[in-house]
Parts: C-alpha cells; structure tokens; sequence
C-alpha cells in the first residue's frame, strides 16, 4: 500500500509526475522537494525569450498558484535532498529533517558540466536555471563581446540570441561543426553558415585550454594557440545527470540513475527525465536531455509507481530554436546514421530529411517544415525500410 | 469543455494534432498550431486533455 509518495526535482519532470499520481487515483500524502527556491518553471524559454528579453520573467512558470494548490501536495523548496537510505526508505534533506516514503520519484534533472578551470573568474557563466540566465542577462547589458565555450544547443541557441541584441560573438568547440553530435556533418555544416551569416565567429574544430583574466575574465586561449577576447564567456559544455546525492544508495547510477523498461530503478522508486536513463524496449538504455521526455517520462514513471506496469517507449522528441530557424527531430539522428534530404532545399531554407542505420529510418529532422516533420514522424513510428522512404515523395496534406 | 491555445507560446511540435486531430492542425508556414474545433465528444475532449498535458510549450489550457 503506498500511503507516502515523495517527488525530489521540482521541475517539469517531477511537476509531471505529481500530477499525473493525482489524476491516476492517488490519494495519500504527496511530498515535493526541490533544491530551487522558485515554484516549478519550464527551461527552453530560459535561453530564447527569456534571455533576450521578449519575455516577462514570470511568464516561465509551470503552473499557476491556484493548480499547484490543486495538486494537495506539501512542497518543500529552497531545499536539497541529500541522501537516501534505500533499506529504510527514507530521504534525507539539507536541512537535517528525514521524510520517509513508500514511493519514491527521482527527477533531479542534471547540472551545467563546467570547464576544470576559469569559473572563479568574474564574467564566466553557465546557463541552467532561471537565477543563472538573470545573472547572464544582467552582465549583457554592458558587455561587448561574449566567448561561447561549446557549439551544443545551449551554446548555439545563446550565440543566436547574443547576435540579435547586437554584441560581438565567438563560438568555440572542438567538434568540426556545431550540433554535429544531435545532428550530422551536413546539418553542423549548415549551421556552421547560418552562425556565420549572422555575423557569429564559428572557431569549430579548436578546443579551448584556459581562461584569461585576473579576478575579471579577459578572454580566451584556444588549443591553436590563438586568443579571443571576451568580457563575458558563457560555458556550454552540456550537463551531467544530478546524481551526487545518491551516492553510497546502492541505487545503479551510471550515466544517470540506471532503470528499467518501466522507469523502475529499485522497487518502490522509480525515476524520470534529465536524471533518468532507461531501458527503451526498441532501441537499448537511453537517457534523454529533451522538454518532451520529460513530461513523457514522468507520467509512464508515475503510472508505474502506482504498478500499472507500462512500458516506456516514446518516440523522441526535441526542437531548437536560432534566429528564424527552428529545427525539430524525431526518432534518433546523429552523425552515426545516414542521412537524406526529402523535401524542400537547403538553399531555401526549409528541408526536411530523414535519419536511417543502413536499414530502417530511425529519425527525422525538420529545418524550418514543422508540419512535415510531424508526417515524417510516421516512417520513425513504422520503421520504413531505408531505400523505399529515401526515394519517397514528401507530399504535404 | 473549452480549449484556448496560445499561438505564441506554441513551438510548432505537432504533439497536440497526434493527439485531437479533429481539435488542432498546423499552420503550413510555420507548423504554429490552429484550432479547428472545439472538442464535441468524450473521446476528443480526452484527446484534448492528452494534448494539453504534453504540450511542450504548455500552449494549451483546457477549461472543464
Ligand atoms: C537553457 C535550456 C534550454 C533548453 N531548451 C530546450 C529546447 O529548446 N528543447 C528541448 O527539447 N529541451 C530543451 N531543454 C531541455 C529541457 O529543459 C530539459 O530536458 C528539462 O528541463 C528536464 O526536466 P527535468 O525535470 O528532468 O530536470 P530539470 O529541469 O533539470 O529539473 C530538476 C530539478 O531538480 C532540482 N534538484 C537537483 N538536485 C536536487 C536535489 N538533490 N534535491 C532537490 N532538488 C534537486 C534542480 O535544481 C531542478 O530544479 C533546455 C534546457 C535548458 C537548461
Ligand atoms: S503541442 Fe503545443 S507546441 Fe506543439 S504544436 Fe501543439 S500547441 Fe504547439
């Protein structure tokens, strides 16, 4: 009988999975912890509206007081957990309280990875929550060139952003282009020129070795040799799953908590989002950084917390946005699978291709076609043999 | 039930047309969400709820 359901990570997965408890019959006592002391707000904007400005700051939020009110759960923000004692079942906060539990939802997320020099510098920034993109914003205001450590989305979509209010931009990463892991060569070459037309200094291929500067950053040096200046350089060099607190739990933490095809990691605890890798039935253990798999994830967690035994097996999903280009994948891509255009033309602006691993279409990408996308979504769903959707006719309906 | 979309929040992921077909489409433009009707039965009122919860860009509010 699970009387005490505890959510630690107050953010869009653990927001989900309180929810989709509560709509799936749970009546009992539902605890929410998070380490931030904000109501639960959602991340994409934080880099895109947010930072530039065309937002209002509240606007991010999740949810409005009178549903999180709704929900009848006891939050308690502002506050870490800190460790977990499996046998007991119990959690242990920052604050030295215990909350014991008899379901338990892990939906840490994961923490900017930081450069193993350079962050005591003033002007040096990561970008993963609110108070790190107001901090950011803030230092904009004054600055005049900005050194991007990192071509990933973050790094890419903050280059993009940084460009249109006007600041002199440098993009660094040791990858030959950028996204080219999400994306492939050919798109990473595309967004190479898309950074490049707007006025963006790409320096792909060339790892960065220190940052410069004597209390206040001054600049970069680069593997090359060469030295960029900067007042403000933002770190982009992904995120690693926020696991620190369950070390010594005996939980299977690998590349985020390990679980299974039901996002169970042990029983009674199941875990969901950033934080979470799984068993995915069709394609192996996966972990997923994407806004879509959170609330996916969150709610299969939560239903199998309640022992309704669903399988997780989404097809994923995730969009960037930079400038006027948004593009949207779905399925798996990378620079590991083929890789054909089958509609529109790079040279417009608009295509969209697919993703395939010498047999099946595994993915599909869209640049600027939202509403193709979503009908090539259906060759990921059916797994279309690669050489008859290759050669296939995207007509839009 | 009332469905309202925020056209300017939505990102164009089509999550909410898998969903209620007979509720959202895209634009072709720009894959902004359209409404095409508001939901008449009980199957599409689930459908719309589904969309909702899953909307990446939490573009969607359904007023019972
Ligand atoms: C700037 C930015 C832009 C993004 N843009 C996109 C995009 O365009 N498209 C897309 O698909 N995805 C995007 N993402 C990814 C998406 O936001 C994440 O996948 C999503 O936020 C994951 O949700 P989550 O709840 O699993 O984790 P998180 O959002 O990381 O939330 C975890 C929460 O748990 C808290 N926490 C951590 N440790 C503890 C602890 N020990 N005790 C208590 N609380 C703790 C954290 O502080 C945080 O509040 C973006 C992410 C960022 C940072
Ligand atoms: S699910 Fe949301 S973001 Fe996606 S198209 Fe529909 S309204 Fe827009």
């Amino acid at each position: 009988m699970l009387n005490r359901i505890l959510v630690v990570g107050a953010s869009a997965a653990g927001l989900t999975a309180a929810e989709a408890l509560r709509r799936e019959g749970f009546t009992e006592e539902l605890t929410i912890v998070g380490d931030e002391p904000h109501a639960p707000y959602d991340r994409p904007p934080l880099s895109k509206q947010i930072l530039r400005g065309t937002w209002e700051d509240d606007r991010t939020v999740l949810r409005s007081d009178a549903l999180l009110a709704g929900l009848g759960a006891t939050w308690i923000l502002g506050t870490a957990a800190t460790a977990l004692d499996l046998p007991a079942r119990e959690v242990t906060l920052a604050d030295g309280r215990v909350l014991g539990y008899d379901g338990l939802v892990i939906a840490t997320g994961a923490a900017a990875r930081r450069l193993p020099f350079g962050h005591h510098l003033a002007g040096v920034h990561v970008l993963r929550t609110l108070d790190d993109t107001l901090r950011l914003r803030e230092e904009l205001k004054t600055a005049c060139s900005v050194a991007i450590v990192g071509a990933g989305f973050l790094g890419a979509e903050v280059a993009a952003v940084v460009r249109e209010l006007g600041l002199t931009v440098t993009m660094i990463d040791p990858l030959p282009a950028p996204m080219i892991r999400q994306f492939g060569p050919e798109p990473g070459e595309l967004l190479r020129r898309l950074h490049e037309g707007h006025g963006v200094d790409v320096r792909c291929g060339v790892g960065v070795t220190a940052l410069q500067g004597d209390g206040r950053v001054e600049g970069v040096e680069l593997a090359d040799g060469s030295q960029v200046a900067a007042d403000v350089v933002l770190v982009a060099v992904g995120a690693s799953p926020a696991t620190g607190w369950l070390a010594g739990s005996g939980l299977p933490i690998g590349d985020g908590v390990e679980c299974d095809q039901y996002c169970v990691a042990a029983p009674g605890v199941v875990a969901a989002g950033d934080v979470a890798s799984w068993h995915h039935p069709g394609i192996g253990r996966r972990r997923l950084e994407h806004r879509m798999n959170a609330t996916e994830q969150a709610t299969n967690a939560a239903r199998n917390l309640l022992g309704q035994g669903v399988p997780f097996e989404p097809v994923p999903y995730f969009w960037t946005d930079q400038y006027d280009v948004k593009l949207q994948v779905y399925g798996r891509s990378g620079a590991e699978f083929d890789f054909r255009i089958v509609a529109g033309d790079p040279a417009e602006g608009r295509f969209a291709a697919l993703y395939g691993d010498g047999e099946q279409v595994v993915g599909a990408l869209a640049w600027n076609l939202p509403r193709q996308a979503r009908l090539l979504r259906e060759h990921v769903v059916r797994s279309t043999p690669w050489n008859s959707a290759a050669h296939q006719e995207l007509n839009s309906h | 039930m009332k469905v309202v979309l925020d056209q300017d929040k939505c990102i164009g992921s089509g999550q909410c047309v898998l969903s209620a077909p007979e509720v959202f489409d895209q634009r072709d433009d720009d894959g902004i969400a359209v409404l095409l009707a508001q939901p008449a039965d009980a199957g599409t009122e689930e459908g719309t709820r589904e969309a909702a919860r899953i909307c990446p860009a939490l573009a969607i509010t359904v007023a019972e």
